[in-house]
């Protein structure tokens, strides 16, 4: 298979890379270009963890050719914290205790990002309705729930 | 394998026709990547249309809507006058998988995939959707209806694209709904579903009505006999009745692990009955 060279922007600088046609943007992300941040817990587009954010829109990287990234702006989890600096979101999942095992909070964090740039003043039930392609397996959802409603209420009134 | 990006549709058409092994229309991705990964299609070349001129546009035309073939759902829920003249539709796009399937998924790729559980398509089949279809000997539009023949096929030829969806203009006092039953509140596929689109005259009365069900036969069902019998109600208890009973008989679903036949026929006639009420309300009906 000829390989296919990209060049894109992710989390503001620019990249380039090769890769096969096949291959998916998460696999470019974590294999290629060291940036783990986004993990595969299914591979089908079911469970959220590879959440990352395309020209402004949120996506399942596992369901992204690597090639169709080419002129895109990709934002992943990386890009979230501004040195050391945490983002509200990072720092209200750590406050209330928001992840466990810690696989599915990328992905969470980058769509409960998305959700609240979108909808700053989101219901309980609109988070829950706006998370429902994230899925998680240790918290019970409830905690990270809390987490994002806090961050809300923080990111308001900054 | 190869990916390929054409900016033109002839460019794309073109590639189709002339490829040799299995050849693949990329849109969102969101079934043809799932499909790739489980092994069940091994293309040798991907065509991603995303690239192409006007097919990730919406416009509104003298005759209605015209939805680019690369407009991710996400993108048509946010659009007020496609909203506004056919929620029906785009409350049926917008339910299709979660907020990062939304991202990517279009309404073409989900009549193109040919699921009979595909939740667009009762809705565009009810609104009378038509598709414009380019391809090797030029372009042509077909109702909707005719694009999917069975789960999975569909009657496109080699080198035919969908390129846009056709709404048309909407008269005063017209509404469209579609509903689903699934056991869970999100992220799941439709145990049945319907869609409705009716008009009304000016006293209220049911002028036109379509009807069509989703995941009870191998193909959406468009039940003209449905549709007819609600032209000149106003919706009274005898009507849904009628039409609940309609529905349920014209229901050729199958026993799987997501609902028995018996159950699918029951939940047709039921969802009818509450979709066209929406619809009707919508329409400006009492
Ligand atoms: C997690 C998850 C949840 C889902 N939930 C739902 C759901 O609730 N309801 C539902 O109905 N579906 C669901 N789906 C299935 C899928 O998202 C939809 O069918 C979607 O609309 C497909 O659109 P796409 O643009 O991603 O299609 P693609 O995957 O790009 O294409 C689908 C098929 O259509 C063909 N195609 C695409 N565009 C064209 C074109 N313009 N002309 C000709 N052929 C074309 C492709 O070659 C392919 O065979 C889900 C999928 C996932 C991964
Ligand atoms: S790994 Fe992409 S959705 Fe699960
Ligand atoms: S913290 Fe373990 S899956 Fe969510």
């Amino acid at each position: 298979m000829a390989g296919v060279a990209v060049s894109t922007t992710i989390n503001g600088d620019a990249v380039e890379y090769l890769c096969q046609p096949d291959e998916t943007l998460l696999e470019v992300l974590r294999d290629r270009l060291g940036l783990t941040g986004a993990k595969e817990g299914c591979g089908t587009g079911d469970c959220g963890a590879c959440s990352v954010i395309v020209d402004g829109r949120l996506v399942c990287s596992c369901l992204v050719l690597g090639a169709e990234a080419e002129g895109r702006k990709v934002e992943t989890i990386e890009g979230m914290a501004h040195g050391d600096q945490l983002h509200p979101l990072q720092q209200k999942f750590l406050e209330h205790a928001a992840l466990q095992c810690g696989v599915c909070t990328p992905g969470f964090l980058i769509a409960a990002k998305d959700l609240l740039e979108k909808n700053p003043s989101p219901t309980e039930e609109e988070i829950r309705f706006g998370l429902a392609g994230n899925l998680c397996r240790c918290t019970g959802y409830d905690k990270i729930v809390r987490a994002v409603q806090d961050a809300a209420n923080v990111m308001k009134g900054a | 394998m190869r990916y390929i990006r054409p900016l033109s549709i002839e460019d794309a058409v073109g590639e189709l026709a002339k490829a040799v092994g299995p050849a693949a229309i990329l849109a969102g991705g969101s079934d043809l990547l799932v499909r790739m990964k489980g092994g069940f299609i091994e293309p040798e070349l991907i065509v991603d249309i995303k690239r192409i001129d006007g097919l990730g546009d919406i416009t509104e035309t003298a005759e209605g809507f015209r939805i680019g073939a690369a407009v991710p759902c996400a993108v048509l829920g946010e659009n007020k006058a496609v909203r506004k003249a056919w929620p029906g539709v785009v409350e049926a796009a917008n339910l299709i998988g979660s907020k990062q399937v939304q991202g990517r998924c279009t309404i073409t790729g989900n009549l193109c995939n040919a699921s009979p559980a595909a939740d667009s398509v009762p809705a565009l089949v009810a609104a009378g959707a038509k598709a414009v279809v380019a391809g090797p000997s030029g372009k042509r539009t077909i109702a909707v209806e005719t694009v999917p023949t069975g789960p999975g096929r569909t009657s496109l030829a080699k080198g035919e694209i969908i390129e846009a969806i056709l709404l048309d203009k909407r008269p005063e006092h017209a509404g469209d709904a579609y509903l689903r039953f699934i056991p869970r509140t999100e992220m799941d596929i439709a145990v049945v579903s319907a869609g409705v689109n009716l008009t009304l005259d000016e006293h209220g009365a049911i002028k036109t009505a379509r009807v069509a069900l989703g995941a009870a036969a191998p193909t959406v069902l468009l039940v003209e006999e449905a549709g007819q019998v609600l032209v000149g109600s106003k919706l009274d208890e005898a009507t849904l009745e009628r039409l609940a009973k309609i529905c349920s008989g014209a229901c050729r679903p199958i026993d799987d692990k997501r609902g028995t036949i018996e159950f699918r026929r029951k939940v047709a006639g039921v969802l009818a009955r509450r979709v066209a009420a929406i619809a009707y309300k919508r329409a400006g009906g009492k």
